[in-house]
């Protein structure tokens, strides 16, 4: 292809960031799959992608520079305009705002001033929607770029931290056990190992009953392992509730070649499960991903982990190098025959990467757009092969249904809903964390295992399965939660998110946050998303200021329209989605009635 | 010495390879669908849209042409499909056996009206052609979001990193309204009229050019259609082939000419012939459709439908006009 290039050149830390990202890969098929992890590359070491460095990005990969230029200025983690090398992203999400973030953010702007500025340019801090840390909330992630660049989190985030690593240093942080209360109890299956088992060592966790699993799997076959998952009844834990079966059943009528995703993009307000999993279990990550591959007849993988957790990160690349030491990954796997290997990929800081096409553009090297379905990833997925993609609690199932059966695990939790599952426990409760009970534990008991109602301990509002889910009231504390309990009362399961909001907190607030975060996220590819996300926050903003058109009834009347048309006409899941909690809360409480 | 070549004997046939053979195109099996209740039997592969046009329903439509890959990102051409949790975009969905689809339910009409009032709140469509009469059509009343705010700077919307903005007040709704980017002689952007409808971006990449000097960059609200790093179009790789015009719905991509008319309250269509003609620069054959007020080209077009063109044209073609309107 014959590109044209503007005349800025890349300087020699640019090209040297770009060259050594290139230098790890083979550059045989489609070149354009590696602009994400090339322009990580400049962001890391720079701290900001010029349009020099671009330009170099781009000569090698063979893309057109306007393209790369798109698909830079989509993520929230990339500058395409100067900036300081070290940068402190403070959330200010829901779960992070009911634990001081806005104080935090407040504070930040009296020393340093607005989000964005930086005083001798060396460093600055931004706002940033939910880190997935919550349950050690307030969080920050602070970044220093350089040679061997910084990433770290911050939870809980106090002033003098973030004023430190604002100066380059690192802040110590508390091991994973504060994020699992019940780390070390018996009976746990998902959580196991969390806090008991070293999550770098591959003799821990073979010493631990890993990688037996695999061994079963491959001495049953394939079509027996498919058998057994669609006998335990396992549906995704991302948010869908998709058989899992049935997905792997379906594309296994697909021909060959084939991808395996594992989404890692966990970015749904108010989710920690899957960070969790992957920094205190890793290995069994891996090994579930190997088997739904030869389950599936899968050659090639890619793990697509969000670009806000670095440590489930670095734990994951030791780990894969581990497992390809040692002959779990690569050719020839336990002399079964069967090759795969799995590649690590990054997002940037876009929430709507989680969502299964939007993935798949991503990796692929386009702007994070979802596709439109039909045809389904199953079907037409990844590089327009057939794909199958499943998250990372979904995976983590198989070792268990593989050892115990797929009758077995079906005995577990009820009769639609089988199975463990990881419920992500935050806001106003008193030992927040990721906590492991079977399907049908009742909100009321799964809060109490959380030490009951934080704050003034009573609860106003509980937000189940993020932003894309719903508020319910403290009458619905007896709910089980199981996927059709919630749908029977109109809410919904979603990442497992259980997040109770004190009768002090403005729910008001919790809303326009919730509708600013669906406009921030929105890829602004189709019209009824893009702008209404918009036009919702808009709407939200002048209910709560009283300065109505019309009157609150007819606003009340529009926004119900506008969440209409987002749940009717958006091409993806977070249009779909994006009015879902407000709506659910402005029908259960009585946030902006008129006074009489 | 040697001879010279002699000519060839007319009387001898030039050798010639065999006449290509076409397969006979393979008969398209129909497929039953129901659509407002009426039975409609249309070709496998067909679109709803295209399914709809047979039984004489048109759908409104703004990012769909028929020379450019299906985007379905404006949502206007959704319809209701049964047994189906949303909306589906009749653009792009193709037929299955069985399906029955509603027009203009309920549920239709409202969507397709507050796609119209969200982007005609947010976009100047005063020059989108079809607009008015869908908005008509769809009782849609824009004015509902509030009034605007003033617009933004030039490059100001060109420099907003994605992933926070300042919480909306709702006093005005939000627009894109920007100054119109003039930085050639042949054609302007106003992007305070661009609905992103994406087409500009396709007929500059693979539907029709290859060039692929713009793309959509940005995210959400502040998705935008950019060269790399906002550079000039001079400075891009544009080759001033005037096909993101050639497929704009709304005017956001015009003719310099044009702008520079409608600036000065001359543009006047009602004084317009379109007369078509053959491009005279090269062997190929394009059809031109040339626009002529008051004794002079005022814009070049090609139709859609043609075969040699499908609607697109090169720099001469579309733009190498001006000396006709020299005078002597």
């Amino acid at each position: 292809m014959d590109l044209h290039f503007t005349t800025a050149e890349a300087t020699a830390e640019e090209r040297a960031a770009v060259d050594a990202c290139l230098a790890t890969v083979s550059l045989n098929g489609s070149r354009r799959q590696f602009l994400l992890p090339v322009l990580h590359a400049i962001q890391d070491r720079v701290g900001w992608i010029s349009e020099g460095a671009l330009n170099h990005a781009c000569q090698q990969l063979h893309v057109a520079p306007a393209e790369a230029y798109g698909v830079a200025d989509f993520y929230a983690l990339f500058a395409t305009r100067p900036r300081p090398k070290t940068v402190v992203h403070i959330c200010d999400d829901i779960a992070c705002q009911v634990r001081g973030a806005e104080t935090l953010c407040r504070q930040m702007e009296k020393e340093f001033g607005p989000a964005g500025s930086s005083k001798d340019g060396s460093a600055t801090w931004h706002r940033s929607p939910c880190l997935g840390v919550c349950e050690r909330a307030p969080a920050a992630l602070a970044i220093t770029a350089g040679e061997k660049t910084s990433e770290h989190v911050i939870a809980p985030a106090t002033a003098p931290d973030v004023r430190s690593a604002l100066r380059g240093a690192t802040i110590k942080q508390p091991a994973l056990a504060i994020s699992v209360p019940q780390a070390g109890q018996s009976g746990l299956r998902l959580l196991k190992r969390i806090g008991t088992v070293d999550p770098t060592s591959l003799d821990a966790y073979r010493a631990s009953g890993g990688f037996l699993a695999l061994r079963r799997a491959l001495e049953m076959g394939a079509l027996e392992v498919i058998r057994e998952v669609t006998e335990s009844k396992l549906v995704g834990r991302g948010g869908a509730a998709f058989p899992t079966g049935m997905k792997w059943s379906g594309v296994r009528s697909a021909p060959l070649p084939r991808y395996l995703i594992c989404n890692a993009d966990e970015s749904e307000p108010g989710t920690f499960k899957d960070r969790v999993i992957m920094e205190g279990d890793p290995y069994a990550l891996v090994e579930s991903m190997i088997i739904c591959a030869y389950a599936t007849e899968c050659s090639h993988g890619y793990l697509y982990i969000r670009g806000e957790y670095p440590l489930a990160t670095s734990r994951l690349e030791h780990v894969l190098q581990q497992c390809r030491n040692r002959g779990f990954l690569g050719k020839n796997i336990l002399g079964s025959g069967f090759d795969f290997d799995i590649e690590l990929r990054r997002g940037a800081g876009a929430y709507i990467c989680g969502e299964e096409t939007a993935l798949m553009n991503s990796i692929e090297g386009h702007r994070g757009e979802p596709r439109n379905k039909p045809p389904f990833p199953t079907q037409v997925g990844l590089f327009g092969k057939p794909t199958v993609i499943n998250n990372v609690e979904t995976l983590v199932n198989l070792p268990q249904i593989l050892i115990e059966g797929g009758k077995a695990f079906a005995t577990i939790g009820t009769e639609k809903s089988t199975g463990p599952k990881l419920f992500c426990v935050s806001g106003h409760v008193n030992t927040p964390g990721v906590y492991e009970a079977p399907f049908g534990i009742t909100l009321r008991q799964l809060l109490d295992l959380a030490g009951g109602i934080g704050g003034t301990g009573k609860a106003q509002a509980i937000l189940l399965g993020g932003a894309a889910g719903a508020f319910v009231g403290p009458k619905d504390m007896d709910v089980p939660l199981t996927f059709e309990g919630l749908r029977a009362i109109g809410a919904t399961l979603g990442s497992a998110v259980i997040m109770p909001f004190d009768d002090s907190v403005d729910l008001k607030q919790i809303l326009r946050r919730i509708a600013g975060f669906f406009r921030d996220e929105s890829c602004g590819q189709c019209v009824p998303c893009r702008v209404g996300t918009v036009r919702q926050e808009e709407l939200l903003a002048r209910m709560a200021s009283g300065k109505t058109i019309g009157g609150m009834k007819q606003e009340l009347v529009l926004l119900k329209e506008v969440g209409q048309v987002m749940r009717d006409a958006s091409i993806c899941g977070l249009g779909q989605t994006a009015s879902s909690a407000i709506e659910s809360a402005l029908a259960k409480f009585p946030i902006f009635e008129e006074k009489r | 010495m040697s001879t010279p070549p002699k000519a060839p004997d007319m009387k001898i046939p030039i050798p010639r390879g065999p006449l290509p053979i076409f397969p006979p195109e393979r008969p398209k099996r129909l497929v039953e669908i129901t659509i407002d209740g009426k039975p409609a039997s249309v070709p496998e592969g067909s679109t709803l849209l295209e399914a709809a046009r047979t039984v004489g329903i048109e759908t409104p439509t703004l990012c769909y042409l028929e020379n450019l890959t299906p985007v379905n990102v404006c949502r206007i051409c959704v319809v209701e499909l049964e047994n189906s949790r949303t909306l589906v975009p009749a653009c792009s969905r193709k037929v299955e056996p069985g399906m029955k689809v509603q027009t203009d339910s309920e549920r239709v009409r409202t969507s397709r009206k507050l796609v119209l009032e969200l982007l005609a709140s947010s976009v100047d469509v005063s020059t989108a052609p079809q607009f008015k009469e869908y908005m008509q059509r769809y009782d849609a009343a824009p004015e509902r979001f509030g009034p605007t705010g003033s617009p933004a700077k030039a490059g100001e919307r060109d420099q907003i990193q994605p992933g926070h903005h300042h919480a909306a007040d709702g006093v005005h709704a939000e627009t894109v309204a920007q100054p119109v980017k003039v930085d050639n002689d042949l054609y302007v952007r106003d992007y305070g009229k661009c609905i992103l409808c994406y087409k500009c971006v396709e007929a500059c990449g693979v539907d029709a050019q290859n060039t692929f000097a713009i793309a959509v960059a940005g995210r959400g609200f502040n998705a935008r259609i950019s060269t790399e790093f906002n550079v000039t179009l001079p400075d891009s790789a544009c080759v001033y082939c005037g096909n993101c015009i050639g497929v704009c719905p709304t005017g956001a991509l015009m003719f310099k000419s044009e702008h520079d008319m409608r600036q000065a309250g001359t543009w006047d269509e009602k004084k317009q012939s379109q007369t078509d003609t053959i491009c005279p620069y090269c062997g190929v054959g394009c059809q031109l459709t040339v626009h002529v007020q008051e004794q002079q080209i005022v814009k070049i077009t090609s139709p859609l439908d043609h075969s040699v063109t499908n609607g697109h044209l090169c720099i001469k073609g579309r733009f190498g006009y001006e000396w006709v309107n020299l005078k002597k």
